[in-house]
């Protein structure tokens, strides 16, 4: 059978694949006529051409999958004439193919209105990879772009323009609200708030009249005649359906466009399939990936005999606009008389929420999210497997407040044929059939079932089916380190503390398998730093470490490291800071004071680091730990010194403290702070553990953040005098060294940690394991073993060889490395 | 194939790797001393474009051998190049080598 395809754009490689998994081997011929200069790309993901990706990144599949696959790929050789007598299709480069059956998957192009003026420089598309080509090539001409269409396409070509580095990028749209097929007035109206606060212009009720300008836009002129200057133009205003070829042929087509099709998605010709956004089913135009997908799978089917039935498409779509989640699903503005809505609008946070429930109050209809769209997935699966709303179907949206108020058994509660993945239509009894199979990882059932494989939202929920489908197997869930050690850190770090196991390699010769990896090899080496304080660039653990470890400095953007000495307490000397100046300005290193209260130098080259290490450490300094899962800072205020609020001496203290646990390691980076009074200067209670002076003493906090999710950290014990003050940090630090998962801050630890706050006091204040002691005559051992890793690089020569680009030319630094002048300094390269 | 030296045995750290300079290319050279075999590849990671694969950190996944970069973690066949850990990354290239008593041989495609 001989099948010839016009396109070659997703829905085309969709079909290809789906074709080519159900019939026999040997038994197809497939040839592909495409348009464009490359195999099919990801269209979805385009604007992430201007984020990093290159057009090899987008692609769907390589050029040898055609070739592996028998297909015959023509490039840049549109299709010209469909011969429906002979069956025969005629192209560009003069190649005529007859067919068996003919698919037409030629998509949509970008529709432009008839404004004066569309054709001059400057005034761009957003449809194809070579678009996007011009786009790049002519953004760095020009200040302020403009985006005519305010749709869906429109605001992802703002965002393009954003990326494209036009900081002052407006959208033009001709309904009084952005994305007016998709969203309400209300949820517009938010939409369009969050994306002004982000820096985008946004003009609605404006009717493009002309586009001025020479031969390049100038401007733009608006039926209310006002103006806005212009020098870039990209139209989004709608696609319209390819569909020449086959009005050519005379095949019937809609008078909006758009190539008629049956359930079958054959066209008036039963021996000619239209699929994708050319092909009009019912009327419409389906202008998404997921419903294409579904087309391509359903004409695979017929083609081979099996029948199947495309009978419309769920258009819910969730996507992140600019950074502005947007959600919309089922019937998003279903009318008052028949059903009740009930919305959330929190103008604080910038997010607006509506459900629309039906009339009896039992089935959900559908509605909007905007600003968190978190909810998105399950009340999708509600709406589309018409679940029975529990009884306050608004806790759907904000949960439970107390009570015993039922919200549904989450996604295991959901009928087996529930779509979870509807790009790849992958129900949630095949997830579930797949994890009993034994596929227990997110990697093995993305590769069995493709769910999650192409918009990636439905991955949570994938998730959630695995862990919930391993605990009805009654699997106990446990929280192994990796394929090479089936253990947890916690009965990891037992065994190597029994075993006095000091290199990885024994480590997995004891209780391993494989070779280790990139997840394990830092634990283990962690672990064993934290029960022994050995070097640990020696005894062949160098290669185990972290690559920041390993090179005891953090790599930053173009592979240059930077350079963070310890200042304890903040506390540094004017000399100090001179030998700093000076190192900085020898090595032309970029300065920044960081949040920790000392000095970070960046851009310095692997291999400088040695001798820049060299100067700091014959001035006195130490290695800060800025690169490892250990102490960072003590951060202090100037306490009763200076201050004429201090009660103690905080910076005395804070030395103290960062003078005792530098270079402890951990399973996490640490950090520390003390205040001298309770106005908190320090901002202690950020910290993961933090001290703030009382009149009769310190009270120490314990489990605070900062990072994306902050946390207060909370009182441990109060009044305390300095040296109980540093027993109960001994004991709270080796606990959860001792017992927290791998890379778990002391907050998430303690949140997780059976009892709480009062557990971990009973063991720390009270003594309720009887490890106190035990606790801390480990933290002083390794207090007693430490060493300034820095300094023992500088004075061994053989460790000094390590920090160098080329193995084959010593000295030499990687010729890559690019600076960008930034006021008086530098920056590194942007990423390409 | 040309075959170049590349540098000695011992001077690349065991389970670890450097980068050899091959005039104004740069190639990563990974040392599986528990397996003793040994692999190179592009030193440059295709994710973010960083000359960083040679500092990155060497392993196995399902037996097959890869290296992860330090920059994001992505992870790459040592065997034929791929990205095993994102199946839309573009792969890497990867150079036969050779060990000649302790020199390292590094062979790429003449001209």
């Amino acid at each position: 059978m001989k099948i010839v395809i016009i396109g070659n754009g997703m829905v085309s490689y969709k079909f290809c694949e789906k074709i080519i998994a159900k019939a026999p081997a040997g038994t197809l011929e497939i040839v592909i006529f495409g348009e464009e200069p490359r195999p099919a790309y990801d269209r979805v993901h385009l604007s992430e051409f201007f984020s990093g990706k290159t057009a090899d990144d987008l692609l769907m599949a390589p050029a040898s999958w055609y070739t592996d696959n028998h297909i015959r790929l023509h490039l840049g050789d549109p299709v010209q004439q469909i011969d429906r007598v002979h069956k025969t299709v005629h192209s560009y480069k003069d190649i005529t193919e007859t067919y068996d059956y003919l698919i037409i998957a030629t998509g949509s192009s970008a529709f432009v209105p008839p404004i004066p003026g569309v054709e001059k420089k400057g005034v761009f598309i957003y449809r194809t990879i070579e678009d996007l080509e011009l786009m790049r090539d002519y953004a760095p001409k020009a200040t302020r772009g403009v985006v005519i269409g305010g749709g869906l396409l429109g605001l992802e070509a703002a965002k393009a323009l954003l990326d494209l580095g036009l900081s002052d990028t407006h959208v033009i749209e001709f309904a009084p609200r952005l994305m007016p097929r998709q969203i309400d007035d209300n949820g517009s109206r938010m939409l369009q708030h969050k994306l002004e606060n982000l820096g985008l212009h946004i003009h609605t009720n404006k009717n493009t009249a002309a586009i001025l300008g020479e031969d390049t836009i100038s401007a733009l002129q608006f039926a209310d005649d006002s103006i806005l200057e212009a020098d870039m133009l990209v139209i989004s205003a709608g696609i319209k359906p390819r569909d020449e070829l086959a009005r050519l042929a005379g095949l019937e087509t809609g008078h909006r466009g758009g190539i008629l099709v049956n359930e079958q998605l054959q066209t008036t010709d039963p021996s000619i399939y239209a699929i994708g956004e050319c092909a009009l089913y019912n009327g419409m135009i389906y202008g998404l990936v997921a419903p294409g997908y579904e087309m391509a799978e359903v004409a695979a089917s017929h083609i081979l005999g099996d029948q199947k039935a495309f009978t419309g498409f769920d258009m819910s779509t969730k996507l992140k606009l600019i950074g502005v989640d947007v959600a919309s699903f089922g019937d998003p503005f279903a009318p008052a008389d028949t059903c009740r809505s009930i919305v959330f609008e929190d103008t604080m946070k910038g997010t607006y929420q509506r459900i629309n429930i039906s009339g009896d109050g039992k089935l959900l209809l559908g509605g909007i999210l905007i600003g968190d769209a978190d909810a998105y997935n399950m009340l999708l699966q509600t709406t589309k497997n018409k679940i029975i709303l529990p009884p306050n179907p608004e806790d759907l949206l904000i949960g439970p407040r107390g009570g015993n108020t039922e919200t549904g058994a989450g996604v295991m509660g959901l009928p087996d044929d529930a779509l979870i993945c509807s790009c790849e239509s992958v129900s949630k009894g095949a997830i579930c059939a797949a994890v009993e199979a034994g596929n227990e990882t997110l990697g093995d059932i993305k590769k069995c079932t493709k769910a999650g494989t192409c918009c990636g939202g439905c991955v949570p929920m994938v998730k959630d089916l695995i862990s919930g489908t391993m605990k009805a197997q009654g699997k106990y869930i446990r929280n192994v380190i990796c394929e090479h050690f089936t253990y947890s850190r916690q009965e990891l770090f037992d065994l190597i503390h029994i075993k006095e196991i000091r290199s990885f390699d024994d480590a997995l010769d004891h209780y391993g398998q494989g070779d280790g990896c990139e997840i394990c090899k830092p634990v283990v080496a962690s672990i064993m730093a934290s029960l022994w304080n050995d070097m640990i660039l020696e005894k062949g653990n160098d290669t185990v470490q972290d690559s920041n470890d390993r090179y005891l400095a953090n790599i930053q953007k173009g592979g240059t490291y930077s350079v963070v000495p310890r200042i304890p307490g903040g506390e540094i000397t004017p000399e100090k800071l001179l030998v700093i100046a000076q190192v900085g300005l020898k090595y032309n290193l970029y300065t920044k004071i960081t949040g920790g209260q000392r000095i970070d130098l960046f851009g310095a080259h692997l291999s400088d680091l040695p001798a820049i290490w060299e100067e700091l450490i014959n001035a006195g300094f130490e290695s800060g730990h800025a690169y490892g899962k250990a102490l960072r800072t003590v951060k202090s205020c100037v306490g009763s010194t200076w201050c004429r609020f201090g009660l103690h001496d905080s910076v005395s203290f804070a030395i103290r403290i960062e003078e005792r646990y530098r270079g402890l390691r951990a399973p996490h980076k640490i950090k520390s702070a003390v205040s001298g009074c309770i106005r908190e200067c320090a901002e202690a209670q950020s910290k993961d553990f933090g001290i703030i002076a009382t009149e009769k003493g310190w009270n120490l906090y314990v489990g605070g953040n900062g990072g994306s999710k902050p946390q207060h950290a909370i009182l441990l014990a109060a009044d305390l005098d300095s040296d109980t003050c540093i027993s109960y940090i001994d004991r709270f630090l080796m606990f959860y060294i001792k017992t927290a998962d791998p890379l778990t801050r002391t907050a998430t630890w303690l949140n997780k940690l059976d009892g709480g706050i009062t557990y971990l006091r009973n063991v720390v204040v009270n003594d309720s394991l009887g490890i106190a002691g035990q606790l801390e005559a480990e933290m002083q051992s390794l207090v007693d073993k430490y060493k300034c890793e820095w300094k023992e690089v500088v004075e061994n020569p053989e460790l000094r060889k390590r920090f160098n680009h080329f193995v084959n030319a010593p000295g030499a630094k990687d010729p890559t490395v690019k600076f960008n002048p930034l006021r008086e300094q530098k920056k590194a390269a942007e990423w390409k | 194939m040309n075959w170049f030296y590349a540098c000695k045995v011992t001077d690349v750290p065991a389970n670890g790797g450097v980068c050899v300079k091959y005039g104004e290319e740069q190639i990563a050279l990974f040392r599986f001393a528990r397996r003793d075999t040994w692999y190179a590849t592009q030193n440059l990671c295709p994710h973010k474009q960083q000359m960083a694969l040679s500092r990155g950190m060497t392993g196995t996944q399902e037996g097959e051998p890869k290296i992860a970069c330090p920059f994001h973690k992505k992870t790459f066949s040592l065997s034929d190049g791929r990205c095993l850990s994102d199946e839309t990354e573009c792969g890497i290239t990867t150079y036969p080598v050779r060990i000649e008593e302790d020199h390292v041989y590094i062979g790429v495609h003449a001209g």
